[in-house]
């Protein structure tokens, strides 16, 4: 979790990712970061995000954010 | 067909009368039968175009589940015996198949678009690297209406179903259905299946709630439309048609004119769209929220065409971006480009895809695909300055004064408004030369020596447009600050308003002899 945090600190510092859940809904990531986001996953994690978890339920905290690369690590 | 005519307005009030009058159970059928008339009505040709791309999605589609539901049943059954690697390796294989009909569906979809299209725009380009006697003829054919709608919203559904968020609709009339939504077949928005259906299949009481805030939103579409659009379109056909005559001031003046032109017709169009649907009880998402309140054109693309600029990003961006060549080359670019560029080149190459596919979409000529790239431009650009508005902020604290947000909002309609410029002249190499003069011939006499009543608008009409524009910057104001007009049951200002626009079409609405009544703009594209 916590190089996750990092990652999305790198973006927005002024953002507490610990406790915001509405990334998306509030616009705090757009698509640009999210694009990012999932690229700086792949070479920490090792873990591919697909396009169609590209979903505001899945980027709206870092917390789910997690979670999702947690499911797609168990998958893999 | 479009919104003002009489055709149209008798093929909505028809079904929509019959709609309350039938049982519930028939009411879809009943928009499946008004919208396979209304598409006939346009061009009995069309049919044949808008049914395959039906049959396509609907055939792959329908495999597409089989398929999933085949592979559920056999790791259900077999969830004991299996290891985790082989239920994977089941799922991979299916997806594989899965994929096939995913591509044969859009191959189909797209490539009816494709060659009806583009075909001619592909044989121009062609020619122009051929000699006088080698030249291709171009080709005569017929390019369905709506087909960019259509086809994005029929893309969509085969992929969402692909990708397992939408369960394919086992029922083909009810896909043809949300295939051929008539309201939508003017100029959209592209509306996605999950977010239609449930209200297109649905069965609907007739409530009042419906029917007053479906015929407010049609009345202020047509107000939109056929008071200011009709008006000022022939003003600005006029100004960027003579070239010779209006430059410099002039282009500036037909920059500010198809900005309000624009705006008015294709929200205008929207909300007539939006109406009719609401009256039918069918909920179609919002396409515009206020997109000249932008303060940046990222935001403005937030703002404007939402369904298509969602529709780029998930179905185009999003699926480049992340692919793995993408996110190879993202690692490749880091460790040989630096950490800061490195990080921005997947974004970059699928931005360009998506701003180039953007300005095709809208129609096959470089003007557009000019447009696109402009757009890509002035967002990066934007994105690129970004570390030095933060430093100009932390000097200058003006980011939260109200002037400076006014600032904001004017730069992003001024920025938008110039790019637009290749939408009108058509003309890249023209549009560059018009928008040049605008700063090295400026005439500020235009504005007083009556050079502006001479472009097809009379003094009256300058009146109509500026009220017209009051009336709308205070409603976009008050939407802005409330979220809403007026509230669900203030029935009696609701229906006081309504006389008033309904009066005020009747009376302002520029129809009639010397007026087109002009397709939509949006409609073309």
């Amino acid at each position: 979790m916590e190089e996750l945090i990092k990652i999305l600190k790198d973006l927005h510092p002024d953002v507490d990712f610990d406790t915001c859940e509405t990334l998306i809904d509030d616009k705090i990531l757009d698509s640009f970061d999210i694009v990012s986001v999932i690229s700086e996953i792949n070479e920490e994690f090792d873990v591919v995000i697909p396009a169609e978890e590209i979903i505001p339920e899945n980027f709206n905290s870092a917390k789910a954010l997690y979670a999702l690369i947690k499911k797609i690590e168990d998958e893999d | 067909m479009i919104f003002t005519s009489a055709g149209f307005i008798a093929a909505v009030i028809i079904p929509a009368v019959l709609y309350y009058l039938l049982p519930k159970k028939a009411q879809w059928p009943l928009l499946l039968i008004a919208s396979i008339g209304f598409y006939f009505a346009a061009d009995k040709r069309y049919l044949i175009f808008i049914f395959v791309t039906f049959l396509a999605a609907y055939i792959c589609t329908i495999l597409m589940g089989r398929i999933d539901l085949k592979t559920k049943a056999y790791i259900d059954s077999n969830k004991d015996k299996i290891t985790k690697e082989q239920k994977k390796e089941v799922k991979g294989r299916a997806k594989t198949r899965k994929r096939i009909f995913l591509i044969i569906g859009l191959i189909i979809a797209l490539g009816i678009l494709c060659v009806t299209k583009y075909t001619n725009f592909v044989i121009d380009n062609i020619n122009l690297l051929l000699k006088d006697g080698s030249k291709i003829r171009e080709m005569n054919i017929i390019v369905p209406a709506a087909i960019s709608y259509y086809t994005f919203q029929t893309c969509s559904y085969v992929i969402d179903v692909y990708r397992g968020k939408t369960t394919p609709q086992k029922n083909p009339f009810k896909l043809m259905l949300f295939v051929s939504f008539f309201p939508l077949l003017v100029q959209g928005p592209i509306c996605r299946y999950d977010d239609l259906a449930p209200t297109l299949f649905g069965e609907h009481k007739l409530l009042e709630k419906n029917i007053s805030t479906g015929l407010t939103r049609i009345i202020w579409g047509y107000f939109k439309k056929v008071v200011v659009a009709n008006r000022i379109a022939p003003a600005v056909i006029a100004l960027t048609g003579d070239t010779d005559t209006y430059k410099g001031t002039f282009v500036f003046v037909a920059m500010l004119f198809y900005a309000f032109d624009l705006y008015c017709d294709f929200t205008g169009g929207i909300d007539i769209t939006i109406g009719i649907s609401k009256v039918l009880g069918v909920d179609v998402k919002e396409n515009f929220n206020l997109p000249y309140f932008s303060k940046n054109i990222k935001e403005y693309w937030n703002r404007w065409h939402i369904s298509m600029g969602t529709w780029f990003t998930d179905y185009i961006f999003y699926p480049v971006s992340v692919c793995t060549p993408m996110l190879k080359l993202s690692k490749w670019s880091r460790e040989h480009l630096g950490q800061k560029i490195g990080k921005r080149v997947t974004v970059y190459l699928a931005s360009l895809l998506v701003w180039f596919t953007t300005g095709l979409w809208h129609g096959p000529a470089w003007n557009f695909i000019v447009w696109g790239l402009m757009n890509y431009v002035v967002i990066m650009a934007s994105q690129e300055l970004e570390p030095l508005y933060a430093k100009f902020h932390g000097k200058f604290k003006v980011k939260d004064k109200p002037l400076y947000g006014i600032f904001e909002i004017v730069r992003t309609i001024l920025l938008m408004s110039m790019i637009r410029m290749f939408d009108c002249y058509r003309n890249v190499p023209l549009t560059f030369k018009m928008i040049g003069t605008m700063f090295t011939k400026v005439n500020l006499k235009i504005f007083s020596d009556g050079s502006l009543l001479g472009i097809g608008l009379t003094a009256a009409d300058y009146i109509v447009l500026a009220v017209s524009f009051v009336i709308i910057l205070t409603v976009s104001i008050i939407k802005n600050k409330r979220g809403h007009v007026i509230s669900d049951n203030a029935f009696t200002l609701r229906y006081s308003l309504l006389a008033l626009l309904l009066m005020g079409v009747i009376v302002f609405g520029a129809y009639g002899t010397g007026y087109d009544m002009t397709q939509f703009i949006y409609n073309q594209f």
